[in-house]
């Protein structure tokens, strides 16, 4: 798509450079209820084209005094078919801003800008995936099931959320894994408990060798020390409160051990996929990080 | 439209023939909302910007204040950062270089703790090939200590902006809080200081409380306030200066996002513009207002930008 200037242009009107993030105004193919969330197919051809899982796009919000887009993790892309590029957003509703974007039908128009942020990193060697979502952190998770599975890696998934219509997109879960798994914590769906009950016991008898996992932060603590325990690799794609998303306003900083120290580092920009052994858990919204100067160097 | 009936938008924000700053344009990136550059050149060239204000630099790194660090309120959002930054020497090692190289015409901005510090900055910075300028920072609003907002008195103000000026070789902005009862004076203290010009205005201290929970909805408890809803009052905090002081160079800021609020500070009295909030909603924010600018002129018959400053008929 080439740069088009101005605004009211026909959709979609795209912006930025050959390669990177753009900007684009796009048109809404289809909206689709899934459980408890909503998803949204948009036509975005630069941004199907650029996008690697783990990925996300930032998207303008109107209503209620709102300043500032959300980010959704893209869940698929299609570079065929007649439209020839569209990317798969999920929501979920918790405030005003994501309350307009649930109210999006086909041919509306909305503002969108990505790809975001470091995907997830695959494996070089042919590999068993273990990926681990909880509540609609499963949504990138298929987008890389998808990925890891064309390139000819096992993917097994398992899937937690508090209720079972909060359990992200179960039979596509299914059509893209070796094996798949679930969990609710109130037992409406699939095992009840939580997706680290189950994990000790999926990773021993499926052979994990890597593992992905998306969702709120509690959770990927959990899992980030399961998979020390079994020296598993694991690599999350965390939860933080965005402010801009492309890495200027450092809103959503994630505590982190670089090789030249500590830092906070930002999650749509250094992240969100980051390694979890460097990843300082125990320090997330807490002062621990707080307090001036601090020393560089191993603070681990 | 012909290319040479193109509206003027070169602007001087010095008075100075010793210290000059001249740019191309009048539409700047706010300190704090730019981060190193890098991240929006992804988006496009930002050396066709008028300048680039980096985000306050310190003494020694930062890692910040803990999150949440924002939250979005009515027509603005809250900040409580707490002046997370790379420190001044990793910035000269790793950013300025790279700025430089581009052409873009940058403004450091410094945050001391104490009055010396300053000076020390102001010394670390000192002949670095690529600054154009120093904004010193002496209203941060997400501080340990609120009194030592060194904006918030004309003493303190003079004190900081002084040893800055004494060892600087570029021109000297001071950036300050509206939170005051006579802004204009605080600005003549800055002046009396050596200051080249005025930044205003940084962000207001605010609160926001989750009812829900009964806590406030900053890790830093109270924060910085920007965006749309601000702008009324960095338009009379510029007016005030302005009037006060006629000569003396504003970079204007607050809440901007279209070429019309663009315009309003300028009649108020700002010579340059700042884009802080709007780049977080939109990556292309200040290009665009660099691109709509000429049109908005040119469709009312103006030549320069600069027959728009301090046009207010108040």
């Amino acid at each position: 798509m080439s740069t088009v200037p101005g605004r009211g242009q026909p959709t979609p009107y795209t912006r930025g450079r050959e390669d990177g993030p753009v900007r684009s105004v796009c048109e809404v193919l289809a909206y689709r209820k899934i459980g408890a969330y909503h998803q949204l197919t948009i036509v975005a051809p630069d941004i199907a084209a650029r996008a690697t899982p783990g990925q996300f796009v930032s998207l303008a919000v109107e209503g209620g005094g709102t300043i500032l887009r959300r980010p959704f993790s893209i869940t698929g892309v299609s570079q065929h078919g007649p439209w020839a590029g569209t990317i798969d957003v999920v929501l979920d509703v918790v405030g005003p801003g994501t309350a307009w974007l649930a109210g999006r039908s086909k041919h509306d128009v909305v503002d969108v800008v990505g790809p975001l942020g470091r995907g997830f990193p695959l494996p070089r060697q042919p590999a068993t995936c273990l990926l681990v979502g909880g509540g609609y952190g499963a949504a990138p998770l298929l987008y890389l099931a998808a990925q890891l599975q064309h390139r000819g890696h096992r993917v097994d998934l398992l899937f937690g959320a508090k209720t079972g219509e909060r359990i992200f997109n179960a039979i596509e879960g299914k059509r893209q894994a070796s094996s798949t798994r679930f969990t609710t914590e109130d037992g409406s769906f699939g095992t009840q408990g939580r997706v680290t009950d189950v994990l000790p016991d999926i990773a021993t008898s499926t052979g994990a060798e890597a593992i992905y996992a998306c969702g709120p932060m509690g959770m990927l603590a959990a899992v980030a020390a399961q998979a020390r325990e079994r020296r598993l690799p694991c690599q999350v794609s965390v939860e933080e409160l965005m402010g801009c998303g492309v890495g200027v306003c450092n809103t959503c900083v994630v505590p982190y051990r670089r090789r030249d120290g500590l830092a906070n580092v930002r999650a749509c920009y250094e992240g969100p996929v980051l390694d979890a052994k460097r990843v300082v858990w125990e320090a997330i919204g807490t002062t621990a990080m707080a307090g001036e100067p601090v020393e560089q160097g191993d603070a681990s | 439209m012909s290319a040479e009936r193109r509206p003027d938008l070169r602007v001087s924000l010095s008075a100075d023939p010793a210290r000059p700053l001249e740019l191309p344009n009048p539409i700047v990136t706010a300190s704090g909302c730019f981060a190193s550059g890098r991240e929006i050149d992804r988006f496009f060239d930002i050396g066709g910007l008028g300048a680039v204000v980096v985000k306050s630099l310190t003494l020694e790194p930062r890692l910040g204040l803990p999150t949440p660090r924002m939250v979005e309120t009515d027509s603005g959002m809250l900040n409580a950062i707490g002046l997370q930054n790379p420190g001044v020497d990793a910035w000269l090692a790793n950013d300025l270089p790279w700025l430089a190289e581009r052409g873009v015409r940058t403004i450091v901005s410094l945050a001391g703790k104490t009055v010396a510090e300053y000076r020390t900055l102001a010394e670390r910075v000192r002949g670095q090939p690529g600054i154009a300028a120093i904004e010193a920072n002496i209203s941060c609003p997400n501080v340990e200590d609120r009194g030592m907002v060194f904006a918030a008195r004309e003493e303190a103000t003079r004190d900081a902006i002084s040893q800055v000026t004494r060892v600087s070789a570029v021109p000297v902005f001071a950036k300050l809080t509206p939170d005051v009862t006579d802004i204009a004076a605080i600005a003549a203290a800055a002046v009396e200081a050596g200051a080249t010009g005025v930044s205003l205005i940084n962000t207001l201290s605010g609160m926001a409380i989750d009812v829900e929970t009964g806590r406030p909805r900053l890790g830093g408890v109270t924060g910085g306030l920007s965006g749309p809803a601000i702008r009324p009052v960095a338009v009379r905090a510029i007016h005030e200066v302005h009037r006060a002081l006629p000569d003396l160079p504003i970079i204007g800021m607050g809440g901007v996002r279209s070429v019309p609020d663009v315009v309003e500070l300028i009649m108020a009295g700002a010579s340059a513009v700042a884009v802080g909030t709007a780049t977080f909603a939109d990556p292309f924010a200040t290009l665009e207002l660099v691109e709509g600018l000429p049109d908005w002129l040119a469709e009312r018959g103006y030549r320069s930008v600069r027959q728009l400053r301090g046009a207010v008929q108040a």
